[in-house]
Parts: structure tokens; C-alpha cells; sequence
């Protein structure tokens, strides 16, 4: 499977969403979660330390200064030290007693707090440690400094960062494989799938698309697609055999009155008015059976099932063979027929059908060309197949009639008096699709361009040149 | 001609049997395909007319009995089917020729009565003539009172074809199969513009026309009566 089809892939693109979606509700909780325990563990250091304060300060009221100094000197000596930071300094912010060298030269917010770098361990691990502090000015001028190492307050900040990160490097990698695994294995069902009715389309209606036998969503839509399969072919058998049947039923005893006629039209006796009647007659049947015959043979065409005797054909040669039938029928109509052959151009085919579609185009041109006007028959080849064009200089068809007139009995306004049943093209159509050939109907000003566009050669498959045998 | 008709539809068989019997032709009928192949062998014919889809034994298995055993009698397969494989597949198996019912009458005559003459004139031939017309198949040249014609090499073929059909009726569809190779249903009548391509440098020049058309079934080379 191509990257890029997977990325085409609806499914994949929904996974797409949902991992983003995903993603960025687990952000927002991880998001919550850092902020609140931040907040809540800065919270409570303020609280101790305020607590602290009090509590010094109190000592200091009714112990004095000795008192204070005696207390800070115990907490310090207590173990471990803790991240705790104390200093008493006189009036003028020189250090008494403390563990801190001397008093953070940075300014203090209006209610007391200073936040500063801790010196002495300016450098620890390249990070540098601060320190949230509040100040306290006691009576009698000296100032006291309580505070807390935020290392640990950091660290853990720090901790939750890259938790969060790492858990959404790897869910988006958990998700971009298990939405990519997910896709394949559904795209490999839909492709079991879009396989499978690109070969019915192709003609073959017997296929089915197989299925798991899980009784999966994807087994129950696959048996209900291959339940209609069953429901159209049925239908296109009915429809089939009602047509060949209408068809042949018409035929047969069409072809007995004909018959009959002929018979009579043998026999020596009656008037030569009446022969006359006879001989028209039967030239109307003989114009009713070969619509008929036409209508059977696309239809049978269209079924798809004359590609078992498809050979190598030789276009080249049959374009010869086409224009050498038809040449003296554009001689009469002082036509100039001209044929422009270039490269060897093949096709894999039927020979006869091939035939009777190129002379259809051509008796097409010659019947619609204007007395004098001009035919031009070419082919051309290039590296994935060829084409064959036929171009004319008469009145040319319609851009809005140009798919009608491949549909059965379809006729423009204009050539509705001109002999024919409007099947010609219709055939063209059906034998082109046999043989997975383009038919382009352009604009020749003036005139039509048909051009039939064949993708692939069979030289390749099918070596040696191959004859009709009688 | 002695004619066997193998044909299991009654109203095909009545058909062809009363058409035949009209142009002086002797018929014997068949219903199914042993009957049919037992009287094939027994007796001698001109021509078997075989339907392929017959009761009891089928068309294909019949022609080819008859050519294991050494029977050459030319065979005029019918089907009803007309796919070109089924036309191949007749042929393969020993038939001579293939029409596709429903066929015109004049058609299946004009070809039967082709198949009788190939069977008659199998030895290699040099050169045809048809009363003062002369085609020289070794050197090509085609004269007509001592006078030589012009022809196109596809000209040269159809008056080959008619000159080797001479008296009898060609059909239109025949001359596609023989001269042209394809089978295939022109719309237009082209071969009707060849063939009078043909009668202008053939007959025109000369008193008594040798080609004739022959309304409502083909063609007909001829000496004049």
C-alpha cells in the first residue's frame, strides 16, 4: 500500500482527528493538573513560611533577640537542614545569625516577598537555585528573612513538563501506528471490495467479494452487496434472455416471411408489377432482419463474452483493407479518401468486430461527407498504444449530441432522411468497449473527428502474425 | 444435386426441402442427428446441410464421424448461434461452410451450389474463361475478345471469385468472406460499387454484358443465352 493512498484514506484521516482530538484533551488535563499542584505547592510554601514568620516573631516579642537568634540557630542545626532558609540581619542588613552570607540585594514586592538566586550553590548541575523568600522588619530595626530553596518546587515543575511531553510523544506515535495499522487492515476489506466490482464492471458479473465469516459490520455489507450482485444478474439474465428473445422470436418469423416471399418471387408465373411488389417486399424484410441482427450482435457484444477468441490483429493492414472496401463508394461521390499510415499499430482483438467498427466510422464519413469534400484515414502509434483517426469535412455533430449518438437508435434532426438505423455507432461503441478502446468525437472544423484510441498493444502478449482461415 | 437436409425444426426443414425440391434438386430429410448420419454414410450425396444443435447426436460430432470415415461430402453447417467463434469452431471441425439462421433461401442455394462446385473442380487451374472473357491466373492479365483489361489487384480477385462461380448466383456476403476475408455487415451496399467498378472495364467496351445482377440474392457471371 502506497503512503499516500494511505493518507487518502478516509479512515486514516479519521484516526487523524480522533488522535488529535485525543491529544488535545489529554494536553488540556495534563495542563490542569501542572497548574493546580504548582499553585497548590506554592501555596503552601508561602503558608509555612508565613506561618514561620509568625512564629519567629512571636519568639522575638516575647524572648527578645537572644530568643530569636537561639531559635534560628536550632531550626538551622536541626537534620536534615531541609531547604530551609533563615537569616537575621541588623539595620543595617548586615547578617547576624543565618544561613545565608548576606541579604539578597533585590527589590521586594510591597507585601515583603523577594525572590533571588542563591549563591553559594550558584552552580548545581548548570541550574541556577532560587529562592522565595518574605521579610519581616521586627521591632527595633533589625529585618528577618525567611525563605525556601525552590529546587524542589522547580524539579518537580519540571517533572511534569517533560511527563506531559512524553506522554504526548508517545500517544501521538501509539495513535499514528495503531491509526495507520487500523486503516491498512480496513483498507485492505475495501479494496477486497472496489477489486471485486471493478472486474464486474469489466463484464464478469459472476464474481462476489468473499467475506470473513466473523459476522463482522464489514461481513454484513459485503453479503448484502453480494445479494444485489445476485438480484442484477438475475435481472441481467432476464433482461438478456427477454431481448434475445424478443429479438429472435421477431427474427425467425420475419425471416420465414421473407422466405415465402422469395419462393413466390421464383416462381414463373404472375405479372412483372407483381414481381416488382414481391422484390420490394422482400428488400424491406431483408432491411427489418439485419436491424434486428444488429440489435442481437451489440447485444451480444455487450455481454463481454467474445473476448475468448481475441488474437493479435494488424490495424494497419485492416485500415487497408477498410479503405481499399470503401474507396471506390467515396470515388462516386467525388470524395477524396486519404489514408496516412504511420508506425506498426496492434491491438488484441477480434478481427471481425475490429473490422466492422472502423468501416462503421468510415461509411459514417462517406455518408455524411458533402459530394467533393474530403476523408482523411490515419493512424499514429506512440509507447502505450495508438490511434486511429478518421476525420471528415462535413457537418460535423453537436457538442450536447455527442454521447447521444452512441445510444441505440439515436439520430440527429438532419440526418433523419439518409439511409440507415442509427445502430452504426452504437456498435462502434460496443465493440470499443469490448476491446477497452476510447472512442473521441471532436470538432474537425468543419467536419467530425472520430478518433479511436487504443492503450494497450498486443504485440507484446501475442507473437507471430496470426490469419483468418476460411 | 442429391441434397441431405439434417434439420430438426420441422418448419426450417418443410422450408428448405420445398425451395430445393422448386430449383429441381432431390432431398432427402433427417430429423435427428443418428438418422441423419446413418443415411450420410449409407448413401451417396452431393451436399449434407447440417443443423448444429440437433436431438441425439450434434452437428460438430456428425461432420467429424463422417470425415474420420473418409467422407468428403461437402457440409453447409446452420446455426442459430452466429458468434464468430462458433464459426471457427465449425470450420475446424470439417464443416465447409456456415450460414446463421434465419438465412435468405437465395443465400443458402448460392452457397450450396459454390460448395458443389469446389468439390468438382479441386484440380489446380491455370487460367478461366467465361465465353469471350479469359483470366490468366499465372501471368495475371485478364482479357476480353483478345483486348487486355486493366484490373486492380481487389478487382482481379472478384472477377477470380465470379469467374470460378461462373453461371452460378454469388451473394453479397460471399463475395465479403471470399474476396474481402472479413465477416462483417456493411451498411452500405459497397460491394454493389465494386462490382459495377468491375462490370464498366469488363462490359461496357463490349456488346453482350457477362455480369449480371440478379435482384433481391447477389451476382451471376455468365456466357450470354
Amino acid at each position: 500500500m502506497r503512503p499516500s493512498k494511505l493518507l487518502r484514506s478516509s479512515n486514516f484521516r479519521l484516526a487523524l482527528i480522533y488522535m488529535a482530538l485525543f491529544g488535545a484533551s489529554v494536553l488540556l488535563l495534563l495542563g490542569f493538573i501542572y497548574w493546580s499542584t504548582v499553585s497548590y505547592m506554592g501555596r503552601q510554601t508561602d503558608a509555612i513560611i508565613e506561618a514561620e514568620i509568625a512564629g519567629l516573631a512571636e519568639r522575638y516579642r516575647l524572648r527578645g533577640l537572644v530568643g530569636l537568634t537561639n531559635l534560628i540557630a536550632e531550626r538551622l542545626s536541626r537534620k536534615p537542614a531541609g531547604s530551609s532558609i533563615y537569616l537575621l540581619a541588623d539595620r543595617g542588613f548586615r547578617p547576624l545569625v543565618g544561613n545565608l552570607d548576606r541579604w539578597p540585594a533585590v527589590p521586594e514586592t510591597p507585601d515583603g516577598w523577594v525572590i533571588f538566586r542563591l549563591e553559594e550553590e550558584a552552580v548545581d548541575n548548570g541550574q541556577v537555585r532560587r529562592a522565595r523568600a518574605r521579610t519581616f522588619q521586627l521591632r527595633g530595626g533589625f529585618n528577618l528573612l525567611v525563605g525556601r530553596d525552590m529546587q524542589e518546587l522547580e524539579a518537580i515543575q519540571q517533572l511534569i513538563v517533560r511527563t506531559l511531553i512524553w506522554g504526548l510523544a508517545i500517544m501521538t506515535i501509539l495513535a499514528l501506528a495503531g491509526g495507520s495499522m487500523m486503516t491498512r487492515s480496513m483498507m485492505r476489506r475495501i479494496e477486497t471490495i472496489s477489486a471485486t466490482s471493478r472486474e464486474i464492471m469489466t463484464g464478469d458479473l459472476s464474481r462476489r467479494i468473499p467475506t470473513k465469516g466473523t459476522g463482522d459490520d464489514f461481513d454484513r455489507l459485503t453479503g448484502n452487496l453480494n445479494s444485489m450482485l445476485d438480484r442484477i444478474e438475475t435481472l441481467m439474465e432476464n433482461v438478456r434472455r427477454v431481448s434475445d428473445n424478443i429479438a429472435h422470436d421477431l427474427r425467425t418469423p420475419l425471416a420465414r416471411l421473407r422466405n415465402r416471399l422469395e419462393l413466390l418471387r421464383m416462381q414463373k408465373a404472375g405479372s412483372e408489377q407483381l414481381r416488382e411488389t414481391v422484390e420490394q417486399a422482400v428488400s424491406e424484410a431483408d432491411g427489418l432482419l439485419s436491424t434486428f441482427n444488429a440489435l442481437l450482435r451489440i447485444a451480444r457484444i455487450e455481454s463481454g463474452s467474445g473476448r475468448a477468441g481475441f488474437t493479435d490483429v494488424n490495424l494497419a493492414s485492416m485500415m487497408r483493407d477498410v479503405v481499399d472496401l470503401y474507396e471506390p463508394l467515396a470515388e462516386e461521390k467525388r470524395q477524396h479518401l486519404r489514408m496516412r499510415l504511420t508506425g506498426d499499430l496492434r491491438a488484441c482483438g477480434d478481427r471481425d468486430l475490429l473490422f466492422q467498427a472502423i468501416a462503421n466510422v468510415i461509411d459514417n464519413a462517406i455518408k455524411y461527407t458533402p459530394t467533393g469534400g474530403t476523408i482523411e484515414v490515419s493512424t499514429d502509434t506512440n509507447s502505450n498504444g495508438g490511434r486511429i483517426t478518421v476525420a471528415d469535412s462535413g457537418p460535423g455533430i453537436p457538442v450536447q449530441a455527442r454521447e447521444k449518438v452512441f445510444e441505440r437508435f439515436f439520430r440527429l434532426d438532419a440526418s433523419r432522411t439518409t439511409p440507415g438505423s442509427g445502430l452504426g455507432l452504437s456498435l462502434v461503441a460496443a465493440v470499443a468497449k469490448l476491446h477497452d478502446i476510447k472512442v473521441l468525437l471532436k470538432d474537425n472544423r468543419p467536419g467530425l473527428r472520430v478518433i479511436l484510441v487504443f492503450t494497450t498493444t498486443a504485440s507484446s502478449e501475442l507473437s507471430g502474425s496470426w490469419r483468418h482461415k476460411k | 444435386m442429391r441434397i441431405l437436409v439434417i434439420e430438426d425444426d420441422a418448419d426450417t426443414a418443410a422450408y428448405i426441402r420445398k425451395g430445393l425440391k422448386e430449383q429441381g434438386h432431390v432431398v432427402d430429410h433427417a430429423q435427428d442427428g443418428k438418422e441423419g448420419l446413418f443415411m450420410a454414410l449409407e448413401q451417396s450425396y452431393d451436399v449434407t446441410i447440417v443443423d448444429r444443435m440437433l436431438p441425439g447426436l450434434d452437428g460438430l460430432s456428425i461432420i467429424q464421424t463422417l470425415r474420420t470415415s473418409g467422407n468428403n461430402t461437402p457440409v453447409l453447417i446452420l446455426s442459430a448461434l452466429g458468434e464468430v467463434d462458433d464459426r471457427v469452431q465449425g470450420l475446424r471441425a470439417g464443416g465447409d461452410d456456415y450460414l446463421v439462421k434465419p438465412f435468405a433461401f437465395s443465400e443458402l442455394l448460392a452457397r450450396l451450389e459454390a460448395l458443389v462446385r469446389r468439390a468438382d473442380t479441386e484440380a489446380a487451374e491455370t487460367s478461366l474463361r467465361v465465353d469471350d472473357l479469359q483470366l490468366d491466373l499465372l501471368t495475371r492479365v485478364v482479357k476480353r475478345a483478345g483486348q487486355v483489361i486493366e484490373l486492380q489487384p481487389r478487382e482481379f480477385r472478384l472477377l477470380e471469385y465470379l469467374m470460378r462461380h461462373a453461371g452460378q448466383v454469388v451473394t453479397r456476403t460471399m463475395l465479403l468472406e471470399n474476396v474481402w476475408d472479413y465477416h462483417f455487415d456493411p451498411q452500405t451496399n459497397v460491394i454493389d460499387v465494386h462490382v459495377s467498378r468491375l462490370r464498366r472495364k469488363i462490359d461496357k467496351e463490349f456488346g453482350q454484358p457477362l455480369l449480371h445482377t440478379i435482384r433481391g440474392a447477389g451476382y451471376t457471371l455468365r456466357a450470354s443465352e
